[in-house]
């Protein structure tokens, strides 16, 4: 009986240590990337590093100003959301309200699989087609540019936008739009009119997650973005947040890698930020739900 | 939801508003299914040609002029195996806990938002975070061991919401039937619970493998970009070495060999194609039994 109750504390005590260890490794995380952070911030000094617009991390005299990075970063982002979303959210529709079921478990699978293919993949299909492809179209030496990183992010946030907003649509309250139908609106209206405002805070997690998955994508963007450290312009080879990182990481040392550790304590507050935003969001979901 | 005779009474200029927002839903999920079918018929056929049984089955050969994926082929296997096993108790024990012991809710909502706050950090951040904890504090060096940890944070919370779904579907009547038979706590979670809640178990690994194979910016600082054979399994965990996804990324951006690059994208996609269709299966039997 005393071997029964020591293997029950035990068990106890070992799924309490599971469940914690992923509150402790999002510690760890904050904790490294903070301690590695913010020496060279310190260095550098705050304003010198978020707004200066040069990075020559291997000049004679270097000069760490990640403000290309960040503009980039945000830009990139916006650009993939304004195409990415209309279409992921009309997509969404579609298979919620338009399409006949069966035609709409044929198509759902197939934004599943978006989801699944490698970033590497996507990253080569730009770097092999689209790169050329505007280079051709535009005249450019080289097609390597902002405007290739959008395209190829537009493409990689649909699946998170289409699931989300596909299970936001789906738990619109179907006497909402009964009731829209009755007085005389069309089924179209209905949709634009009622069930997506119905449904907005769901969107919305769904557009969030989305621009989470956009500014953290790295390999992806570091193949057809170029990775110059320019200040953004659509046609211009430019680098982004995690591609400053992983471009130099390999052999970088002293200052530099302590900033490339900098430029990786902004990025997760930019993904700490989304996250507290796309909490907020669903939780306003499941409230408005009810 | 149509109802023609209705539309027709409709003023033309509504009408037409309908009609070409209609329209526009429709070309939106068009776009989208011809998009994940071009890409996916695009990779295949300029891919699979390169797929040779010289290819999957030797390592790169200098003398010979040769490339082969091996290395890279058995680095995936062995960091999927490695990661799972790591990672399958770990993930499978925070559910339990979720579910089945912890009696505060506020440390639930706490380990739930660490959860999704985990999933949501881009895998640049678990490349350093893994590079300073894994590889130098804990001196693993860039080894396969050292990816694959990274990796254990990284679906930890695939694997926790997985088995969290399933474990919520077994009926509180079992449990109740359980307890009051006189069973204890553990041993009940032992031989009810966990047995009925497998499929999800099973659904949660088969998605790891998923986000394992595709996964390439938090390997590249842990498990190195090594394109050796590396020896049997407990040999290969100290060694560097690249995975598919990473090889890929070698081929296409270092060495300039798209069609390599392409080979191994048709490898990845027909990878990505069988665990899909097997996450699919399950994820139906899991329904089902709902």
């Amino acid at each position: 009986m005393k071997a029964k109750k020591f293997v029950e504390k035990l068990m106890n005590a070992v799924f309490f240590f599971c469940g914690i260890l992923a509150v402790g490794c999002v510690l760890l995380i904050t904790v490294y990337m903070v301690a590695s952070g913010l020496p060279a911030i310190r260095e550098i000094g705050l304003g010198k590093f978020l707004f200066g617009q040069v990075w020559a991390s291997t000049a004679k005299e270097p000069r760490f100003g990640i403000l290309p990075f960040i503009l980039t970063s945000v830009y990139g982002t916006a650009g993939a959301t304004l195409l990415g979303v209309p279409v992921g959210l009309l997509t969404a529709v579609f298979l919620s309200k338009v399409a006949p079921k069966k035609l709409a478990d044929r198509v759902r699978p197939a934004v599943d699989l978006l989801a699944g293919i490698p970033s590497v993949v996507y990253g080569l299909i730009g770097v092999s087609v689209l790169v050329p492809f505007i280079a051709k179209v535009f005249g450019l030496p080289k097609g390597t540019s902002l405007l290739a990183a959008m395209l190829v992010l537009s493409v990689m946030i649909l699946p998170s936008i289409i699931s989300v907003s596909e299970t936001a649509l789906r738990a619109v309250p179907p006497e909402y739009e009964e009731a829209s139908l009755a007085l005389g609106a069309t089924p179209t209206e209905t949709i634009f009119k009622v069930s997506i405002p119905a449904a907005k805070s769901g969107i919305a997690a769904g557009v969030v997650l989305g621009i989470g998955r956009a500014i953290g994508e790295a390999m992806a963007v570091m193949m057809v973005a170029g990775n110059v450290a320019n200040m953004p312009a659509l046609f211009d080879s430019v680098t982004f947040l995690t591609t400053a990182i992983s471009k130099e990481m390999s052999y970088s040392s002293g200052l530099q890698r302590q900033a490339l550790f900098s430029i990786a304590l902004i990025l997760f507050l930019f993904i700490m930020v989304i996250n507290v935003v796309l909490n907020v969001a669903l939780k306003g979901g499941k409230k408005g739900e009810k | 939801m149509g109802d023609k005779r209705l539309d027709q009474k409709l003023p033309p200029r509504r009408r037409a508003w309908d009609l070409t927002l209609r329209l526009l839903i429709c070309a939106c999920a068009a776009v989208t299914a011809l998009l994940v079918a071009a890409l996916i018929a695009y990779i295949l056929l300029r891919g699979l040609p390169g797929v040779t049984w010289q290819l999957i089955s030797s390592q790169e050969s200098y003398l010979n002029n040769t490339i082969g994926i091996l290395p890279s082929i058995l680095n995936t296997l062995y960091i999927i195996v490695a990661a799972l096993v790591i990672v399958l108790p770990l993930g499978v024990g925070a559910a339990v806990y979720l579910t089945e012991y912890a009696s505060s809710r506020r440390l639930v909502r706490v380990i739930e938002f660490t959860t999704e706050t985990l999933a949501g950090i881009p895998s640049i951040i678990y490349g350093l975070v893994g590079m300073m904890f894994f590889c130098q504090l804990l001196r693993l060096k860039t080894s396969l061991l050292a990816g694959a940890l990274t990796l254990v944070i990284m679906i930890l919370p695939t694997i926790v919401r997985t088995t969290q779904e399933s474990l919520k579907t077994v009926p509180e009547s079992y449990r109740e039937g359980a307890l009051g038979l006189g069973a204890t706590k553990w041993y009940m979670i032992r031989t009810i619970i966990l047995p009925s809640s497998i499929d999800g178990i099973v659904t949660g690994c088969i998605l790891a493998i998923g986000r394992i194979v595709g996964e390439s910016a938090a390997l590249l600082f842990t498990a190195g970009l090594g394109l050796k054979l590396l020896g049997n399994f407990f040999e290969a965990m100290g060694g560097s070495g690249a995975t598919l996804s990473v090889a890929l990324y070698i081929y296409a951006m270092e060495r300039g060999k798209f069609e390599v690059a392409f080979a191994v994208a048709a490898v990845l996609m027909l990878i990505v194609l069988v665990i899909n269709f097997a996450a699919k299966v399950l994820g139906k039997r899991l329904k089902n039994k709902l």
